[in-house]
């Protein structure tokens, strides 16, 4: 079973959830990432994403393995939104189950920190201003011209 | 020796284009890049990038072979 789902539709949190229950476990964790209407002081209108999905799911999987490694979990799944989004749309989700809810909680985080930090996905801010620039990406740009 | 590209975010509006194959002399990811920078004028320097071949991460001084698929990867955002 695909343990990440990287996807254009909005995603089916309900049956995700479904997917993730499980009747040795007592507790289960989730996490949804939303769009926010501003970043670092700049109002924000829509977001596009982008990924190079065969690396970005097989990392994916990777970080799943490890949580099941560190955690006393029995089932982690994933999902992050490609495409056109508006502010409130859900990007990501994340959700775990477990025997304990220390375990589910820890590895719920553990997994969302590391899809941030490792998947290669973007993301292109456009702005209330009508400017529009990939996330990250301008601040190495600066960065790089001072050198 | 030929190697096809494929562009992500900020490098492929920077190239004006998803993806090419070229011939190039370059022995490593890192030669490949600095040739690409000559070419495109990307901003973003080596250090921030990582760089995949074949849909795996790799070192920027491993051996490139004729065919391979190499990704360089701008700083990521997901979430």
């Amino acid at each position: 079973m695909s343990t990440f789902l990287l996807q254009k539709e909005p995603i089916d949190t309900a049956a995700l959830r479904q997917r993730v229950a499980d009747p040795d476990c007592g507790g289960y964790a989730s996490f949804e990432g939303w769009i926010r209407n501003e970043n670092e002081g700049r109002a924000v209108s829509r977001l596009e994403y982008e990924a190079y999905a065969p690396l970005a799911i097989a990392e994916a999987h990777r970080i799943v393995n490890e949580a099941l490694k560190r955690f006393e979990i029995n089932n982690a799944l994933s999902a992050h939104r490609l495409g056109a989004l508006d502010v409130g749309d859900l990007a990501v989700w994340v959700g775990v189950s477990a025997p304990h809810r220390a375990d589910a909680f820890a590895a719920c985080r553990y997994i969302i920190d590391e899809i941030k930090q490792r998947l290669p996905i973007w993301k292109k801010e456009h702005y209330a201003d009508g400017k529009a620039q990939w996330v990250n990406c301008a601040q190495c740009a600066s960065q790089a011209s001072l050198v | 020796m030929q190697i096809h590209i494929d562009y992500f975010a900020i490098l492929r509006e920077q190239a004006g284009r998803q993806r090419e194959t070229l011939q190039t002399d370059a022995k490593t990811p890192a030669h490949l890049y600095l040739q690409l920078c000559e070419q495109y004028g990307f901003e973003l320097i080596q250090a921030r990038l990582r760089v995949a071949i074949n849909d795996e991460f790799c070192d920027w001084s491993q051996n490139l072979s004729d065919g391979d698929r190499v990704v360089f990867i701008p700083p990521v955002a997901g979430g």
